[in-house]
Parts: structure tokens; sequence; C-alpha cells
């Protein structure tokens, strides 16, 4: 085959394609942030903006760890039950002090993505069929460890991590601040990111070239689940009670919603932790936008129904060679 | 100077006893992972037959198909989806909404009362198979988008989930909770829409279609099947099929219910996955479906006749059994290695 | 008035132009060859005749009228059946099923009459040596078999072209039999046959004339009696009649550099595994290239898998180096020392969406970085060193692979494989599907690595690359060992004379 240079039409047109999905949310943000600046009252307040914050800070912890799994070219439906048996553990260790609560969520996390990442690394399961049974069986789990009751949190130490404040920012958000920074640095400089990216983006190949992909797997499956449960202690710690029917429910669309609106692939193969975050920010402002112009919850929905459809389409994979 | 050098005289010999030892294992290890549900199915029923007296009555078996019917509706619709490699994860939203359309048309007559949820389900239908069919993006995230929207504009049509519609049409209650020889005629449908579901899978072109473009959609498009118009009719039936459930529902209770659904869809896929259809497409049956769904529903029947047992345990229960079931089907798989 | 006629037509991809004005005839009743190397424009030329590429430029003739076809479904319609290299059916749907998908007989009532679907496949694969049951699922027959299942496919519609992209590379010789037995039907009922294929006595025994491609570009056309063999090659390579004759067909230098009297760096011992292989083994030297010869679906890339650990042994043992390996797994077999090039570089090898860098580090990365991050500036090196050293064409080290030729790609899985210091290369097709210049440089480097006293092991399905290359054949045959063929003189009509001498046991 001759390789011949071959004159490329109208430049800008393939250029923009290219550049929508990476950096389209951002405009998206830019533009709508602008249009409630102008139309909206009180948006630019410090009251406003907080709310914001927190509201969006355990969807953005959870939206991480979702969109390392869907960089394997997986996905984890059990998040939102992840958070439900953290908050159903939480009070029964809190006696023994905070500390105790947060390690008790911790394993609890690093148990389901345990079973989550053999079950898919080990037995071969299709993610969503893996993920789908801790789903179903992890909330009522949770319910059950907790009796079905609604515990308050009295606990001070707990308390300032989900509503105290450091330095005028409230610590939820320093926290998720702080895990968009591990899970960054994760995947751009660590043997570990780059493992998983290429297990995504080929895994067979991985396998042919000698890396532990199981271990890798079940590893990504971990810090996914470990990072709902830090998510779900953060939510019982905000709204001071624990309800573990209630805590992180239909969570885990708002978190592919904001990986995929980011511009992270379904198809695996590459992570964008800041677009993630954009997702999670441009679906909150969308939705607070919405209220505070006195539109139903209803149009909220079909609105991020068709927002997800325009992000994936600009996104797609045109075919290689 | 070539030095010809036959390692083995014998090795035909080995080989031919071995591919036929290979085929004997392939064909016992295809009809465990096609009868499976089945199986399990008849070692449940007989031992809740066994333990619980009250599992024995006929009304009890009538309560288990009547609640069984419209999971059965959305099921046959979500194996012929996932068939074909793909997957509808609007279906339970497309459920709920079917039947606050068919409560609120039902105020127009009986007729009103099915068109309009099967048209408006239909329709979101036509949309979900167009956009996955012929613009390649992932069936998951198509269905989600659907999800949303179906919830949305059920959402819309009930002020915000605050009004239920009351089913006005007096014709239409009856359907939903009268009986022909004491099963309700929900379940005669049901019934009647699977027997067709399997003729048409397994008799038509079509069915051969949509295995063909589950097992492998380059080969059927090579061999001249019409891939993508196959594809937009899989989900145009789910679509279809859960609209009509939802109606059903609203039927037996009188009224379109604005809170249920949600994780219909999941239990639909636990069900067809159960029932031994392959999650990647290309293989499984809807006996094997319908083996799934009333596997689940006689769990879910045993665990109310325990009676202290929450709802919530019969969660754990279905997700543990869903783990078993679905690993076994894999090692089964592995073990047919099917190139 | 020619049967199908493709008139000046042209088919360029980004960066590419696959075919350059490309004309040719198919007469009623002809069988024609259509050869070249591989990436010579084939595929692309028979993709455009059945509807799943439209030509940038030219035209389709079809009887007489101008033709375009915008779906295979279309051509298939108009007549022109296809048979593929790679069996293009449904494995899990039944060999009757797959027989008659599209076309399925009806009863009265409009539905599948199963029954004589059933009864007519089992009637009509019994004359082409199929004795298999049609209701067992296509994908548990073997290859041979199913390539026939394919061929009945073809000839059943009403065809009148039928278009044979290597037909016989996974046929037992009783089975070639038949397809020329079914070839020679065709031609005699007036249907035109295009037959694409690398092995030159089959051409020579059933063809009537021939095309040769180059680059895109016919280069001859005509009756293949009046083409003596050796121009023919020298055509298809571009290269003059006496420099083949004197050096042959590949960029091989046919010295042999095995260390005769050192120990093996490769022991195969009785490797097993269920219904594929059987007991396999074989050694290799320090500094040997040994091939493996056989047909497709002899079991070749199973071995390599099985070696390097990708393939479920039942049984058996790998010795690297004087080490046991027992049944390694990936991650063993690589941490011994031995790199597998797998045969289908998309599904397995490259990692599209990363970049050159990124692939060729993948293997090594642990000794890339310390406590787990990784070093830029160590990556930078080696991917410097390795892009030289093959000598890979890429605008940069962070081009994404996917956007490389078909022969780039295949040095940076080679890159990725060299850095990881390998002490046995096992290469499966590493020349396939790329151009002319990047498979002489490949073929070179073999050599060079050869001598530099790595053991090779070499599948190919390209008989003289298989023998010009390798010092030793081994030949498999339904995952059987049958022969091994040493010496400087093996020819292929030795390769194909073993495989066909074990198949009359």
């Amino acid at each position: 085959m001759t390789e011949t240079a071959v004159a490329r039409p109208a430049v800008d047109l393939s250029r923009l394609r290219d550049w929508l999905p990476k950096y389209g949310v951002y405009l998206a943000i830019v533009l709508l942030v602008l249009y409630n600046i102008f139309f909206t009252p009180y948006f630019l307040t410090w009251s406003n903006v907080r709310i914001q914050l927190i509201q969006v800070a355990p969807i953005v912890i959870v939206a991480l760890g979702m969109a390392l799994v869907i960089g394997t070219e997986g996905i984890d439906l059990s998040v939102g039950s992840v958070m439900a048996l953290a908050a159903a553990l939480i009070p029964l260790y809190l006696g023994y002090g905070v500390i105790a609560a947060i390690v008790a969520s911790v394993v609890a996390g690093v148990a389901v993505g345990f079973i989550n990442g053999v079950l898919v690394a080990r037995v071969g399961l299709q993610p969503i069929v893996a993920t789908l049974a801790l789903f179903v069986g992890g909330r009522g789990l949770a319910v059950v460890i907790s009796q079905g009751q609604l515990k308050d949190v009295r606990n001070p130490d707990l308390i300032y991590l989900g509503s105290g404040d450091l330095f005028g920012v409230p610590v939820l958000v320093w926290i998720a601040a702080a895990l968009v920074l591990v899970v960054a640095f994760l995947v751009r400089r660590t043997v570990f990111g780059r493992r998983l990216l290429a297990i995504g983006g080929n895994r067979p190949a991985t396998e042919l070239a000698g890396l532990p992909v199981k271990r890798v797997l079940i590893t990504v499956y971990v810090v996914c689940a470990v990072l709902a449960s830090i998510a779900g202690l953060l939510a019982v710690a905000r709204i001071q009670s624990s309800d573990a029917s209630a805590v992180g429910l239909l969570i885990e669309l708002s978190a592919i919603t904001a990986v995929v609106v980011g511009g992270t692939p379904l198809t695996g193969g590459k992570v964008r932790v800041l677009g993630t975050v954009a997702g999670a920010l441009l679906m909150q402002l969308v939705i607070a936008t919405m209220i505070k112009h006195n539109l139903q919850p209803s149009t909220t929905e079909m609105v991020q129904a068709v927002i997800i459809l325009i992000a994936v389409y600009v996104a797609r994979e045109r075919k290689t060679r | 100077m070539t030095m010809g050098i036959v390692s083995d005289p014998a090795a035909p010999a080995a080989v031919a006893e071995d591919t036929r030892r290979a085929e004997r294992t392939d064909r016992i290890v295809g009809i465990v992972q096609r009868q499976g549900a089945l199986a399990v199915l008849a070692v449940v029923v007989l031992f809740a037959v066994a333990a619980f007296p009250d599992f024995r009555s006929f009304d009890n078996s009538a309560t288990i198909l009547v609640a069984a019917a419209p999971p059965m509706l959305i099921a046959l619709g979500m194996t012929f989806v996932i068939l074909t490699g793909g997957i509808d994860l609007s279906v339970g939203s497309l459920y709920v909404l079917g039947g606050v359309l068919a409560a609120w048309a039902s105020q127009y007559g009986l007729l009103a009362a099915f068109a309009v949820p099967l048209l408006v389900c239909g329709a979101i239908g036509v949309v979900n198979g167009l956009l996955i069919a012929y613009t390649r993006m992932a069936p998951f995230i198509v269905t989600l988008a659907a999800l949303l929207g179906a919830r949305g504009l059920m959402r819309a049509i009930s002020a915000e989930g605050s009004k239920t519609y009351l089913v006005g049409d007096d014709t239409f209650r009856r359907i939903g909770n009268g009986s022909f020889l004491d099963i309700g005629y929900p379940v005669w449908l049901v019934a009647i829409l699977l027997v067709l579901g399997m003729v048409l899978l397994s008799r038509t072109r079509f069915g051969h279609a949509v295995y063909a473009v589950g097992g492998s959609e380059d080969a059927a498009g090579l061999m001249g099947i019409a891939v993508r118009r196959t594809k937009v009719w899989v989900y145009v039936m789910s679509g279809l099929l859960a609209g009509l459930a939802g109606a059903i529902n609203a039927a037996k209770l009188g009224s379109g219910v604005t809170v249920l659904g949600t994780g219909m869809e999941l239990d639909a896929i636990a069900a067809v996955v159960i029932g031994g259809t392959l999650l990647t497409g290309g293989a499984g049956t809807i006996a094997g479906t319908i083996a799934g769904v009333l596997l689940l529903g006689v769990i879910q029947n045993l665990i109310n006749q325990v009676g202290n047992l929450n709802s919530n345990w019969q969660q754990v229960i279905s997700g543990g059994f869903l783990a078993l079931v679905v690993v076994a089907q894999t090692y089964l798989v592995k073990l047919r290695r099917i190139s | 008035m020619a049967l199908l006629e493709v008139v000046d037509v042209s088919k360029i991809f980004p960066g590419v132009r696959a075919l350059d004005e490309v004309s040719f005839r198919l007469e009623e009743g002809e069988v024609h060859a259509l050869v070249g190397e591989n990436g010579a424009g084939k595929s692309t030329l028979i993709k455009v005749l059945t509807g799943v590429y439209q030509p940038d430029a030219g035209e389709l003739r079809y009887a007489g009228e101008p033709a375009r076809f915008g779906t295979p479904m279309e051509a298939q319609r108009a007549g022109i059946s296809t048979i593929y290299q790679e069996v293009n059916l449904v494995p899990l749907m039944s060999v009757a099923q797959n027989l008659f998908l599209g076309r399925e007989p009806r009863n009265r009532f409009g539905l599948l009459d199963r029954a004589r679907m059933d009864r007519e496949a089992a009637e009509m694969l019994a004359g082409y040596g199929v004795t298999a049951d049609v209701r067992r699922p296509l994908g548990t027959l073997a290859l041979g078999a199913q390539q026939m299942v394919a061929l009945a496919r073809a000839v059943m519609i009403d065809a009148k072209v039928v278009i044979m992209d290597e037909p016989t590379s996974s046929l037992e010789p009783r089975e070639v039999e038949t397809l020329f037995g079914v070839i020679r039907d065709l031609h005699a009922r007036g249907i035109g046959i295009i037959y694409v294929s690398h092995r030159l006595d089959e051409l020579y025994q059933i063809c009537d004339a021939v095309t040769i491609l180059r680059d895109g570009r016919v280069v001859h056309t005509g009756k293949l009696a009046d083409l003596e063999r050796i121009r023919l090659v020298a055509l298809m390579l571009g290269r003059e009649m006496a420099e083949v004759r004197r050096e042959g067909a590949t960029a091989f230098s046919g010295e042999a550099t095995a260390d005769d009297d050192a120990e093996p760096i490769l022991r195969v011992i009785g490797l097993s595994s269920r219904n594929k292989l059987h007991d396999v083994s074989f050694d290799v030297r320090p500094g040997e290239v040994v091939g493996l010869g056989g047909l497709l679906g002899a079991g070749r890339s199973e071995t390599i898998k099985a070696i390097g650990g990708a393939y479920r042994l039942d049984a058996g043992d790998v010795r690297v180096d004087g080490v046991d390996l027992k049944r390694p797994t990936t991650v063993q077999a690589v941490k011994a020392g031995i790199a597998v090039q797998p045969e289908d570089r998309k599904a397995e090898g490259i990692i599209p969406g990363l970049s050159v860098r990124e692939n060729i580090a993948l293997a090594v990365l642990p000794r890339m970085a310390r406590f787990g991050l990784v070093s830029d500036a160590k990556i930078d090196a080696v991917v410097e060193r390795y892009m030289t050293r093959l000598r890979i064409k890429a605008s940069s080290p962070d081009q994404a692979v996917g956007d490389l030729s078909g022969g780039n790609q295949q040095k940076v899985l080679l890159a990725r494989l060299l850095a990881t210091n390998p002490k046995v290369l096992l290469l499966d097709e590493p020349t396939r599907g790329i151009d002319v210049g990047a498979k002489a440089e490949v073929q070179g480097l073999i050599d060079e690595l050869a001598a530099e006293g790595l053991g090779v092991v070499l599948v190919s399905s390209d008989a003289e690359e298989l023998i010009e290359g390798a010092d030793r054949v081994v030949v498999l045959r339904d995952g059987v060992v049958v022969g091994t063929l040493t010496g400087a003189s093996v020819t292929t009509e030795d390769l194909m004379a073993t495989i066909a001498e074990a198949a009359n046991d």
C-alpha cells in the first residue's frame, strides 16, 4: 500500500470533533455559570456556592471510583449499596471513637470491592452482573445490620467531618478535593494507573504482555468501593443520621452520568479525572439552575437524559484503522 | 535433504478418542446450561412443597403467577434485547410510565387505556433502537438516558408524582382482576404472549436474525442479515412489553401508582441471565427466562411465607442467588469452549 | 461482455491509497487468480466488489451495466457470493442454521420448517464431506469443516460470481480436492470465480487467469499459463527475476545462526490441551529459528500461546534456559524470558488508544519506576532506543498507536517484547498485513535477533517465509507433531507433502 499524504478537508471540523469531547464539558460549565450570573439571583453568593459544593462532593467522590472502574471497561453498580453498608456500620462502631467508625466503613468497602474484583477478574463475570449481585443484596444486608432503624449521630468529631469548616471551606469539600488529587496522581504517575489504562484499552494484550491483570482489576474495584464507603461516611456525617435504606440511593446513576459527561469513554482505556469532576459539577449546576428557575424535577430529569446522550454521542470513538 | 519424522503413529486414534470425549462433555454441559434454571426451579419448588404447607395451595400458586405476570412480560422483552448482545435499562421507568398513562387514559375508554401506554412506550423503544443501531452508542448509556427521560416524563404527567390517576373504565379494571378457570386474565394474556414470543424466536427468520446479531454481528452483516433493523425491532418490543406490563398492573391495582418500578430492569436482567441467556448475546431461550422469573417469584413467595424475614433478607438472598447462578453459568460456558 | 468489471477504481483511507486506479475483468466461467503480497490491496478490492466499501473513484460494471453495491446484502442479492479466510459465520448457532441463515425454508404457515432445514443441510453437507451433526453449534466443528460449510452456503445462493479468499488455508488435502471439484463444477456452469491465494501450486492447478496487485496497483493481468512462476513471484515482490531466483522470495539471509552445541534455550515437552493440542514437543537452541508449519487450525497459534501462558494446558512442561516453568501463567512466562507476539495485533497486541511510548513500555513498567511511581525519563530513553533500532515511523512517541500503519504497529509490538530482554521470541504471523518494506525490515530483524543468541519460534502461513526464515520446521496437524523438516534445501512442496502424508494415515 502506498502511503501518500491525502489532502484533508476543512481542518476546523475534524479538530472540533476532537476538541469537543475533551473540553466540551468545561465550555458548558462556563456558559452555564455565565447564564446564572446574569439570570439567577443570589447565584454568586458564598452561601449558594457552599451549598452547591457540599451537595456535589459525595457524588464527586463516588464518581472518582466509578471513573477508575470504567477506565478498565467495567462498571460498578454496587456503590450505592456500599454507602448504605458504611452507613449501617458507623453507629455500631462510633462508640469506640470516630477512627473506629472510619475503619469499619473502609473495611466494608474493601470487602465489597474485593468480592466484586474477584468475580470480575478471577471468575470472569461481566462487571455489570458481578456488581449487580451486590447492588441487589448489599443494601438489604445494610438494612438488616441496622435493623431498619434510623440512628442519630452525635459524635462531635464525625459531625465536624460532615458539617465543619476549615479556613472557611467545608471539611467535606477539602476531603473531596484531596481525593481528586490522589486519584489524578494515581492515574497519571503510578505504575498502577498505567496498567489500569492498558487493561481498559485492550485486556487480552495486557495479559499476553505479562501484566498482573487480575491483581490490578481487583485493586480497582477495591479502590472504587473504598471511595464509595468514604462518601457514605461523609453523607452520614453531614445529615448527622444514618439511614441505611436511603443513603446513596441512585447514586450510581449520578456517578456514571458524571463520568460519561466528563468525557471518560465507557469503552475504557482513558480516565479523565478533572473531566469527571467537571461532569459532576455540570450536572449539579444544571439541576440547581432548573430548580432556581422553578422548573419541575420532571423536566430536570428529561434534560439530564438529553445531556447524557449528547455527551456520549460527541465522545464516540471513530473507527481506527 | 529433508528428514521427515512421524512422531507417533497412534496419535490420530488418540485424537479421535479425545474428540469423542469432548463432544460428549459438550452435549452434557449444553443441556445443563440450557435447562439449569428449570432444574433449580424444580428443586426449589419440591423443597417448598415439602417444607411449607401453605405453599401447596392452588391459591398460592395463582398468587405467584399473577405477581409474576408483569415481570414476565418485561423479562420477555429483555430476553430479545440481551440475545442481540444489548441491554435495556429503561424498562423499569417505562413500566411505571405505562401504568400512569393507562390509568390516565382509561377515562377515555378501554381502547385508550391500552393504546396510549403502548404508543408512548413503543415510541421510546423506537428512539432507543434507532440511536443504538444507527449511531453505535452503547445500549447501556442510551437506555440509561431513556430511563431518566421516561421517569421525567412520568413525573411531568402526574404532577411530579403527586397525582395518582384512578382507573375510570370498569372493563379495564375487570381485565386486571378477573379470572378465567380461576386463573387471572393477566396470566392468560402473558401466557399467550410468551407462546408467541417463543414461536417468534425459534420459528421465524427474525428469530434467527436475533441470534445471529448477538452471536456475531459482523458475520451476520456479511451473511446478509439486516442487523440494524433487527436491533431496532428488539428495543421496540422491549418498550411495548414494558408499557403493556405497566398497563396490566394499573388495571389490577385500579390506579397508576408512581412509586414502583425501581429495580425492575435489574430484576428482569437477573431473571434472563439466571435462565441461561448469555449477556454477550447469541444464546438463550425464552423457556429459560420463564424459569428465571418463576424462580425469583417463588423465592420471594417463600420468604413471605417464612413470615418474619423482611424484604431486606429477600434482597440479600436474591443477590446471593444471582451471583451463584451466574458464576455457575460462567464455568459451564468455559467448559464448552466453543470457538 | 465481461461478467464483472472493475474500471479505474480507487479507494482512499486517511493517509493511504489502498487501491490506485485498479482495473480488472472477470469473464463468465473463468477462474481468475488474484495475487499480491499482504497489504497489496487484495482484501480492499474484494470488499469493494462485495459492497463492504464503496469506491472513491472509478466504477464497477456487472453484466455490462454499471453497478453500485451499498451493502453486502445488495452484492449478495445481485449474485456475488463470498467465502472469507476467517470463517464469517456464527459459531453459537447450529450448522444447519448457519447454512440457511436468511433463507430458511418455511412451511405453509410461514414458520420455519426446522426438520426440513436439518435434513437438507445434512444432505448438502454430506456432499462436501462434512458428516457432523448439523444441529450442533458450528463452533464445535474443526476449522476445515467450518470452511466447507461456508463454501456450501456461498454456492447455495444463485450466485453468478463466487469470490474465495484464501479458501484452503484451513483445509485438509482431501477437502482441497472437494473444493476443486466444486470449482470445476461452478466453472462448467458458467459461474465466474475470483480466487485469492498465496499457494502458487493451487493457482496453477485450478486458475485460468491472473491479476497481480502491488502497492494498490495492478502490475500484471493475463492468462496464468503464459506466466512463469518465478516471474509471478518477482512481479508480486517488485524485484528482478534473477534476484528472486538467487535470494529467495523473502529478506531472510538463509544463514544458520544456531549454536549446535549449546543446551536448548527453550524446551517444550508434551503440551496437551483437550481437543486442541496432543503431546506437542520440540526444542529451540540459542540462535535457532524454529518454524511451526501446518494448516490453519492445526494448533500453531495455540502452541505459541500455551508456551506464553495464555492458553489453558491440561498437561505439559515448558523449560526456559534450564528453568522449569511447568505450565506457566503469562506473568511467569514473561518473567522467565518468554515474549509472545500474537497473531492478531489489533485484538491482542496493540493498545490503540495509548501512545507509542506507553505501548512499548507496557511490559517493563516496574523497571521504569521507583516505589510505584513512573519515571518518564527512563521510559523516554528506552523508547528512543527501540524507535531508532526498529525504525518505527511515527510523528512522535506520543502519537496514538492506532494511527500508525500496520508495519509500524507490528514494530511497536516487537519493541515492547524486546524491551523485556527476552530469551525466547515467539512470533505468530509477524509480517501479516504489513507493507513490503516493513516486511523486509522485520525479517531482517528476526535474523539479527537470532544471531544475537535469542531462540525464535516462527509461525507463518506464508510458506516461503517459513521455509526461508526457519532453520527447522516442526509440522503440526490437528495438534499433533507429524514431522520435522531440516536442511537448507527444504521447499514448500516438502512442507505440503508432510502435511498430506500424515493425512493418509
